[in-house]
């Protein structure tokens, strides 16, 4: 019974651990990548997944205890693994809506950022802010 | 080793809350500010879960359920305004 409690102990440091380590690098994505559409990866995928792991970490914690499993934690990580698709798809089509600037690098080229004549990528942006007075 | 594991993924989330804090504040167009605030609230859902883990008790997850709620609610109201300029037509 001690040895399953001092398993169990790792797993759930383990689970810990590993989460808050995800959402750091998704965090980190969102701090450093240079355009929106780079920036959108990092929280959609990467955070989920980091929070995902630490509801699961305390459901094994409350699971070890006198009270049992309950379903609150349950529901909230359903509740984010739906939502947080939906949330970025909506992002981005607002993103593409106002036809933000774009790094030469990224990929795609979606017909929403093509069809104008005024597209324009983030050294053209930057380098025309920096010819206004 | 919990304790341990414990004080180090909260250290580590208050600094992703802090890089999210950053791009709210520098974050130039307004889906980025969006973005930073969504993955703002996510990160605190996970703070919220790990307080309840080091009180040993549940009462805070009902808050958590209802912050990632508001959360997903006002991320798609705040889009759909910036869509179609209304929110509900």
């Amino acid at each position: 019974m001690i040895a399953l409690y001092t398993l169990m102990e790792g797993v759930i440091a383990f689970f810990l651990i590993a989460g808050s380590i995800f959402a750091l690098i998704g965090s980190l994505g969102l701090a450093r990548m240079k355009d929106f559409y780079m920036r959108l990866h990092g929280p959609s995928k990467i955070s989920t997944l980091g929070v995902g792991c630490v509801l699961l970490a305390s459901i094994a914690y409350f699971s070890l205890l006198a009270s049992g499993p309950s379903l609150q934690e349950l529901l909230i990580t359903i509740f984010l693994f739906i939502t947080a698709p939906v949330s970025a798809h909506l992002l981005s089509k607002s993103a593409l809506h106002q036809k933000l600037a774009y790094d030469s690098r990224t990929r795609g080229n979606p017909e929403e950022l093509q069809d104008d004549d005024d597209e324009r990528t983030l050294e053209e942006a930057s380098q025309g802010s920096s010819k206004l007075p | 080793m919990l304790d341990f594991a414990l004080k180090i993924s909260v250290a580590l989330f208050a600094v992703a809350v802090v890089l999210n804090l950053y791009r709210v504040a520098v974050g130039p167009s307004l889906p980025d500010r969006i973005l930073a605030l969504d993955t703002m609230y996510v990160n605190s859902i996970a703070l919220i879960v790990l307080f309840g883990i080091w009180l040993g008790h549940r009462t805070y997850f009902e808050a958590a359920l209802l912050i990632a709620m508001l959360g997903f609610v006002s991320t798609v109201a705040v889009c759909k305004y910036l869509l179609r300029g209304d929110i509900i037509e």
